[in-house]
């Protein structure tokens, strides 16, 4: 039986076209993955099929959803069957729910504006719904609020205030993009339980093809605001559908070099945090985010450092930058600290660059590239200047695959992924030995961050670079790296072999980490 | 709202204009008390009229023009001057107690209204417009200071500051090379703003007698000067507070008019 | 919560302990002998001799200082030199003028921000919003006691509706006491009640683009019932600081309103004071009213605790 059938649908904002003839379907008891890139209007679509559109926006063709006619019906029956018939949960959990209304009100919202019961009735229902998403009463009472939940309990009430009247829809948009891989891989167990028990329908949508492939029955492909393709997903043929697959499983091409004498040694580190204070005339707490972490990175050897986010591995890097004191432990590049007394040793510094995740953040917007890359030539004292410094910005965007006019360009005026190979650039220029590259691909578009892997795996050869990969992804690590480090808490808990630990993971945390990560069914 | 702009800098830049001109010509000199002349209506020889002096009230209020700018400007000035270095260095060294100093002055100047202020200068040195400046010129640091602050402060979160830092530079370079340039749209608009309630601010003092004293003439001492009269020559009260109203409604227009122009984040969220 | 409110406390009893500091040295540098100055040019050397042991200028700056918060903290701020009353006395008695008149400004202003910014922002783009952006350009650009003489010449003057000015005192009655003092308050309230309603509708228009406004209409809440139970009590956040903020400006207008319509209020007694280079009177109105903006700035601190759990707890 169909539950959502979208025919034909063409939508514009303002004069900006963004959907063009989509269709699919969604039947009971069945959840259909739509997968895009950014902008491919995955979203749109689920936000025409309540109409929850933006303003302006303009939408033709024909929506049914469990028996209404979504684009006729008038705004008053259209609030009766959201929430009632249909439930959606989104993205960002940290700023989806209201900060000043306790969980358990929320959810009761639900209840209360669709049907007439006492507030005693709906607040016990809703304490029912949460118990249903695994938040149960006696662990987070229902008058918590949100701020005291972490992100992916708060993305549970989001579920709970969706599935509180046991809608025949539930439209989920991106629902685990802002997780970390266990906690993703948990509320996803949980949305299939939920669909399995209700008979529920669901549409899920997901920019990543891993997430989805494993719980969806079939597959929608987006692409520039069309359906390039639907079906289960080992019938996928369409070539874009390929080049989705093929980039999500991307092995960057990795040749093994000599590992030489230990380049980065890193023995004993304790970072301390003042955390707040405890009591009127209490001694600040402390807060250990890396605790007593040592481990070698040889010469020409690309180790990943691996955890969830908040165990201490991007702290760790500042460290290793020379940014953030230590408290104990000593950070050494090729034999020289990094810090010289209490402050950052410039001539080590001079000898590594950093690669960090947001394209976007990434640039002061004020700067031409050109200035933007030669910073770094700050560290050295014999930095190039004048048209000395002009051919080292140019050769360093060359050697990106950028071109060398773009130098004269502003930071705008390119894509994420060209912006990630200025960053990259910007690294490059004063040729150091080793590179941290801080979640520098997690943002990008599956596509782009297979080219940029191969960049990268290419610049290691060419200039004999040393790579510390820092990620939450697994995925990412296992393919470009010859050793990991899995960090937990503060700690290493495990390290080892890339193959080898994913091969024979001893840690806990090891495991699940691996087993949270969305695999894709090898096809063909 | 590119209307708003214009318009308001339009009306912003009359009155600055009749500044400036005030210096080389005025309809009428207001120098001297012509009894015979005074309180005339609105009419062909003064186009606004006499006050209870005799005294051209167009030329007053282009002399006048000339107070409250100056006034409000100098202390925009003392307020970018000294808060948004304040700010900055706060913002560098956030956390330290100079970011906690910094903080709390500002939270304590908050709590002396201008008018406070000028009160007690006025109090130890008697009144003059120079107190004026000082009094509006002191609240507007903490204005600055926190803006700056705050714009700054999730400023350095940003991966730029980071990659600056990096490249091994310090507080204060990277205040002037990232952060500056980056939040000077921002003090452009707060500028206009604070311009607009400094001579506000300038007109009340110079009201109530805190600010210029005669025979300088000021907007605030002419309304001053007409209450008495109001009911026999209202055009003496109304036209020095359009004068005002004009001038702030402008500097308003103008400020919302740069906000708009100038902070993409806003722009975006417009469309 | 109650560490929360009691951290404001410290703070509150911190930034006063300090404002008495600056407002006492600030007044300390009154060049030359401040007994000399209050009396003037021509005072007789023993009626300066019976002033300065008033003022307790033979004693040590700090002594001075410590007996004159050990008198704040005791109720006595001292005796007007002009008017040979308690200072306390005065202050009493004026308040009962700019007090209510203060209170009746802000609930005029509210009576009309809330309702305008609400409406605006809910109808964003609408001719009701247009006017109230208008509306509210003006009234932020006008300067209130040239507002408040254009009223007495409209009110008082032209339709004899109001007297000009002047207050008959409250024995004459509640009715005519609040008569006398509503031009006062319209004029102090329009220009405030102007930005507290700019305020209300851009917060509000801000809070409605938020996730869990989306959230809230996915539920099935209509875009009103949104507005109500969602995006206004988290728009009451900026908008309490701006209440906050605006207090010590209202405090201000009153100073400045009550000169325009001869109310026997504290804003008189400032520039009686002045005008009779009496430092004691000052001094404590100065303090006085420095005390009323961080009283009234604390309590914005715990309204905020009310609003927003988040600052409820431990934190």
């Amino acid at each position: 039986m169909t539950l959502l059938s979208i025919e034909g649908l063409g939508l514009s904002i303002g004069a900006v076209p963004v959907l063009h003839d989509v269709s699919l379907t969604v039947g009971k008891g069945e959840i259909v993955g739509v997968i895009g890139e950014s902008g491919s209007g995955k979203s749109m679509t689920a936000l025409a099929a309540t109409r929850l559109l933006p303003e302006g926006a303009q939408a033709r063709g024909r929506i049914r959803l469990a028996g209404h006619d979504m684009l006729a019906l008038p705004e008053r029956q259209l609030c009766r069957i959201r929430g009632r018939d249909v439930g959606m949960v989104f993205q960002e959990p940290m700023t989806a729910l209201n900060p000043l209304h306790s969980i358990g009100r929320q959810v009761a919202e639900t209840i209360r504006i669709h049907e007439r019961t006492s507030r005693a009735d709906a607040m016990a229902r809703a304490a029912r719904a949460l118990e249903r998403v695994e938040m149960p009463a006696d662990r987070f009472p229902p008058g918590r609020f949100p701020h005291e939940l972490s992100g992916g309990q708060r993305q549970r009430v989001g579920i709970a205030m969706a599935i509180a009247l046991r809608p025949r829809l539930l439209i989920a948009d991106e629902p685990t993009t802002a997780l970390d891989v266990t906690t993703q891989a948990g509320v996803l167990r949980l949305i299939r339980r939920l669909v399995d028990e209700d008979g529920m329908g669901c549409l899920l949508i997901s920019h990543d093809l891993g997430v989805v492939a494993d719980i969806a029955d079939r597959i929608v492909i987006m692409r520039a605001g069309r359906v390039v393709e639907t079906g289960r997903f080992d019938t996928l043929s369409h070539p874009y559908s390929q080049a989705l697959l093929e980039a999500s499983t991307h092995v960057a091409p990795k040749d093994a070099r000599p590992a030489g004498a230990p380049l980065l040694q890193v023995s004993g580190v304790v970072r301390d945090y003042p955390a707040p204070r405890r009591g009127w005339l209490g001694r600040p707490g402390q807060f250990r985010a890396v605790d007593g972490v040592s481990f070698d990175v040889a010469r020409g050897e690309n180790v990943g450092l691996v955890g969830g986010s908040g165990c201490g591995k991007s702290t760790l890097a500042r460290a290793i930058l020379g940014l953030e004191e230590v408290q104990a432990g000593e950070i050494r590049l090729d034999g020289q600290p990094v810090f010289d007394g209490r402050r950052a040793n410039r001539a080590v510094r001079g000898r590594m660059q950093v690669v960090f995740q947001d394209p976007y953040g990434s640039f002061n917007p004020r700067h031409r590239v050109l200035r933007l890359v030669a910073e770094p030539f700050h560290l050295l004292d014999d930095a190039p200047r004048g048209a000395a410094r002009d051919a080292a910005v140019a050769e360093a965007l060359e050697s990106v695959g950028l071109g060398a006019e773009d130098r004269h360009k502003y930071i705008h005026e390119f894509s994420g992924g060209q912006r990630q190979r200025i960053a990259i650039a910007r690294a490059l220029v004063i040729r150091p030995e080793l590179i941290v590259l801080d979640e520098a691909v997690s943002a990008l578009d599956v596509q782009v961050r297979a080219q940029i892997l191969d960049l990268l795996a290419d610049l290691g050869r060419r200039f004999g670079l040393t790579y510390l990969f820092i990620s939450h992804d697994l995925s990412v690590v296992r393919n470009v790296t010859d050793r990991v480090l899995v960090m937990q808490s503060g700690r290493i808990v495990e390290s080892g072999p890339t193959e080898q630990v994913f091969a024979n993971p001893r840690h806990a945390y090891t495991r699940s980490l691996i087993e949270a990560v969305p695999a894709l069914p090898r096809v063909g | 709202m590119k209307a708003g702009l214009i318009l308001g800098a339009g009306l912003a830049g009359v009155f600055v204009a009749a500044a400036l001109v005030s210096f080389a010509w005025v309809p009428h000199d207001i120098g001297g008390v012509d009894i015979a002349a005074r309180l005339r209506p609105p009419g062909a020889g003064h186009l606004l009229g006499t006050d209870h002096f005799g005294r051209d009230i167009l030329s007053m209020i282009m002399v006048g023009a000339r107070t409250s700018i100056a006034v409000a400007l100098v202390a925009v000035g003392i307020g970018i001057g000294v808060g948004v270095p304040l700010g900055l260095w706060a913002a560098a060294r956030r956390g330290s107690w100079a970011d906690e100093v910094i903080s709390r002055a500002g939270d304590l100047i908050f709590a002396f209204p201008s008018l406070l202020i000028a009160v007690m200068i006025t109090a130890v040195f008697g009144p003059s417009a120079v107190n004026a400046i000082i009094a509006i010129g002191i609240f507007n640091i903490p204005v600055f200071a926190r803006l700056a602050r705050g714009a700054a402060m999730s400023l350095w979160t940003r991966d730029y500051v980071l990659a600056a830092r990096v490249a091994g530079k310090g507080g204060f370079r990277i205040s002037a090379e990232h952060i500056l340039p980056n939040i000077a749209n921002l003090l452009i608009v707060q500028g206009t703003i604070q311009f607009s309630l400094g001579i506000l601010a300038e007109a009340g003092l110079s009201y109530v007698g805190l600010g210029a004293q005669p025979p300088v003439p000021s907007w605030g001492r002419m309304l001053a000067d007409s209450q008495t009269m109001i009911a026999i020559a209202p055009h003496m009260a109304l036209f020095p507070g359009l004068a005002i109203l004009l001038t702030v409604l402008g500097l308003n227009l103008l400020g919302d008019g740069l906000r708009d122009l100038l902070d993409p984040r806003l722009r975006r969220r417009r469309t | 919560m109650l560490r929360y409110a009691l951290r404001r406390l410290i703070s509150l009893g911190v930034t006063l302990l300090v404002a008495s500091l600056v407002i006492f040295l600030a007044l300390e540098v009154v060049p030359g002998d401040p007994a000399a100055y209050m009396l003037g040019v021509n005072a007789r050397p023993d009626t300066l001799a019976a002033l300065r042991a008033e003022l307790g200028l033979d004693q040590t700056p700090p002594a001075r200082y410590a007996a004159w918060v050990a008198g704040m903290l005791t109720g006595d701020l001292g005796l007007s030199y002009t008017y040979r009353t308690p200072v306390v006395d005065m202050i009493v008695e004026r308040l009962q003028v700019s007090l209510p008149l203060a209170v009746y400004a802000l609930a005029l202003s509210t009576l009309i921000a809330f309702p305008a910014g609400i409406w605006a922002a809910a109808r964003r783009g609408s001719v009701v919003d247009v006017v109230v952006m208008g509306v509210t350009q003006l009234g932020v650009a006008i300067p209130n006691f040239w507002f408040a003489m254009l009223m007495v010449l409209v009110f008082s003057i032209n339709l004899r509706w109001f007297s000009a000015g002047g207050f008959p005192g409250w024995e004459a009655g509640v009715g005519p006491g609040l008569k006398a003092l509503t031009l006062p308050a319209v004029a102090l309230a329009l220009p405030q009640a102007s930005i507290l309603a700019r305020i209300m509708r851009s917060a509000l228009i801000e809070t409605l683009s938020e996730d869990y406004i989306r959230t809230a209409r996915a539920k099935g809440l209509s875009r009103g019932q949104a507005l109500w139970r969602h995006a206004l009590r988290n728009a009451m956040i900026p908008v309490l600081t701006i209440i906050g903020l605006q207090f010590s400006f209202l405090l201000a207008g009153v100073i400045i309103i009550e000169n325009v319509f001869f109310l026997p209020g504290l804003g008189r007694l400032v520039f009686q004071a002045i005008a009779a280079r009496d430092l004691i009177a000052v001094e404590s109105v100065v303090m006085f009213l420095v005390f009323a903006v961080v009283v009234v700035n604390f309590a914005v601190d715990l309204a905020y605790a009310w609003v927003d759990p988040r600052l409820r707890g431990r934190r």
